[in-house]
């Protein structure tokens, strides 16, 4: 759509930029504050500039949590899109059925975080969960709150559980968008399935699966609660992504200096990915 | 392949219930059957666990606290955001395409960050443990998301709509509440749907924006947990009924989604 040059139009945004400014700039004003000064508490503060950083930057313990956060997420989008996609595309497109899987899938979606970590927490407990229960019975051992590769087991498969229906929906939606007329046209140049996938199906999602992965991205970055509730973080330290890390250090050990040094870079990596992504998106669309 | 396509959703919703159906199982066990026998359905079929949850006020009050800021921040981020993405999705203006990555920037955030800050933040101006504190937060990701939706759906309306209005002799303002936002009815229903469902799930904030008169149901779950032992019983019951308002609100806005998702944006 062709758009009209109006600089009048900043009186609709203002309500907007106003709210979003009072959560977003003040907080984010104070972490800057601690990120470089040194506090014995009673409110006196030290200037240390860039110092906070530099040992974060240097230090193992985030690049550890660091590199957790990076596997969890990769195996999230590795196995969240392609099923989603999948569940999509073989979804009823009229019918009774549609609103019964739509409901039903969005279901978890709308759980709060914690009582998912809780509802999986008694669903994989070895002892009287149904999933832990029922590997044991096949004769593995698995122990999410002991073996660290459980844990990152059912991490995962918990994450799948709680986002899939995310992709799914979006996919769907983006599904549902393709006219007739194009598979109609498939079907007369005697396409198979699977071209019909690759060349219509697949292009025509890619804007709701670039809104889809950038979404999961953010999310999955930023997990804290559900992991948090089912492992606590554990065993040891082998389920501590980025934002548990981080507040075990700002409100567990109370070093503000360090934790709001690594806020800022942890929001910057965030930034950074969803910029690039969203550059890639506009020019995207552009053409 | 055709007549086996019901297979696939079919098992992905089994994957997904099973848990859910766990949960509802233990709600309505004896915290003793819980931990002393296995079993694929309640033995000693008992309504205690739900019974005490609707008559202890500690309880049902999280339920009524969480409703009040989720329904008030649906309300705030939808009706700020309405005329925010007219303006997006209509003019051209100083600054638009850097605000609006910036107001994504915000969606972005992780809550983790400004737990803290938003403590210090709220206490100072006084609104700590109120509804209003948790509504307030809760816009910092909720109105970049409902600019973001409404955005793609104004955007999918085209513009004559708004001419012949005017030729018509429309003011703005009835041309807005008259002819627009019925319009873009699909579009207010997706993006209340999802302020509803980040506001309703989102705890961190929550927590630590509240103590006593403004806690959500989530907290008084975890709260009790560490308290009052390990009453698995009676948690899963509280987290079965956390369920409940989402279920509710995907019932009745499913129209509205798939109508939405007709118009190919969400």
């Amino acid at each position: 759509m062709t758009k009209t040059t109006n600089h009048k139009a900043w009186y609709f945004v203002v309500p907007v930029v106003v709210l979003v400014a009072f959560n977003a700039l003040i907080p984010l004003m104070t972490v800057v504050n601690y990120s470089v000064q040194e506090t014995f508490g009673d409110n006196v503060f030290f200037w240390e500039g860039v110092k906070w950083f530099e040992d974060v930057l240097n230090s193992d313990r985030f690049h550890a949590a660091f590199l957790r956060q990076l596997a969890f997420t990769g195996m999230i989008l590795a196995i969240e899109v392609p099923l989603g996609i999948g569940v999509a595309l073989s979804m009823p497109r009229k019918g009774p059925w549609v609103s019964v899987c739509l409901v039903l899938m969005a279901l978890p979606l709308l759980i709060p975080w914690n009582v998912v970590g809780a509802m999986w927490n008694i669903f994989a407990l070895p002892d009287i969960g149904l999933l832990g229960r029922g590997i044991n019975a096949l004769g593995i051992d698995y122990n999410f709150t002991q073996q660290p590769v459980s844990a990152w087991m059912t991490t995962v498969l918990m994450d799948v559980w709680h986002w899939t229906s995310l992709v799914v929906l979006l996919a769907y939606a983006g599904l549902c968008s393709i006219p007739d007329a194009y598979y109609q046209a498939a079907k007369i140049d005697g396409a198979s399935a699977w071209s019909v996938f690759w060349r219509i199906q697949l292009p025509k999602l890619k804007r709701v699966l670039t809104i889809a992965i950038l979404l999961r991205f953010m999310d999955s970055f930023m997990i804290y609660t559900e992991p948090f509730v089912l492992t606590g973080g554990g065993p040891g330290n082998t389920t501590t992504f980025l934002s548990i890390d981080l507040v075990k250090i700002a409100l567990g050990q109370f070093d503000l200096g360090p934790a709001a040094a690594m806020s800022l870079i942890y929001f910057f990596i965030v930034l950074l990915v969803c910029w690039i992504f969203y550059t890639l998106m506009m020019r995207n669309e552009e053409q | 392949m055709r007549t086996h396509r019901w297979l696939v959703p079919t098992l992905y919703i089994v994957f997904l219930m099973l848990p859910i159906y766990w949960l509802l199982n233990m709600s309505f066990k004896t915290t003793n059957e819980i931990l002393g026998t296995f079993s694929l359905w309640p033995l000693e079929f008992t309504l205690d666990n739900y019974r005490k949850i609707f008559t202890d006020p500690t309880w049902y009050n999280g339920y009524l606290n969480s409703i009040t800021y989720v329904v008030m921040n649906t309300v705030i981020s939808v009706s700020v955001a309405l005329p925010a993405a007219y303006a997006f999705s209509r003019y051209r203006f100083l600054g638009d395409k850097h605000l609006f990555f910036w107001l994504l920037t915000n969606r972005m955030a992780p809550p983790a960050v400004f737990a803290l800050p938003f403590f210090q933040l709220y206490s100072a101006i006084g609104l700590f443990d109120t509804h209003m504190a948790v509504a307030l937060a809760h816009c910092l990701f909720n109105i970049p998301l409902a600019v973001w939706i409404l955005e793609g759906f104004m955007s999918a309306v085209p513009k004559e709509l708004d001419e012949t209005a005017y030729l018509d002799g429309y003011s703005f303002s009835r041309f807005f509440v008259k002819i627009f936002i019925p319009t873009i009815a699909a579009g207010i229903g997706v993006a209340a749907f999802f302020c509803f469902m980040y506001s309703w799930v989102e705890l961190l904030l929550a927590k630590t924006l509240t103590s006593v008169a403004a806690k959500p149901i989530a907290a008084t779950m975890t709260r009790t947990a560490s308290t009052a032992g390990y009453e698995l019983g009676l948690l899963a019951a509280a987290g079965t009924l956390t369920i409940v308002p989402g279920a509710f609100v995907i019932y009745f806005v499913r129209n509205y989604i798939a109508k939405g998702f007709a118009l190919g944006r969400v």
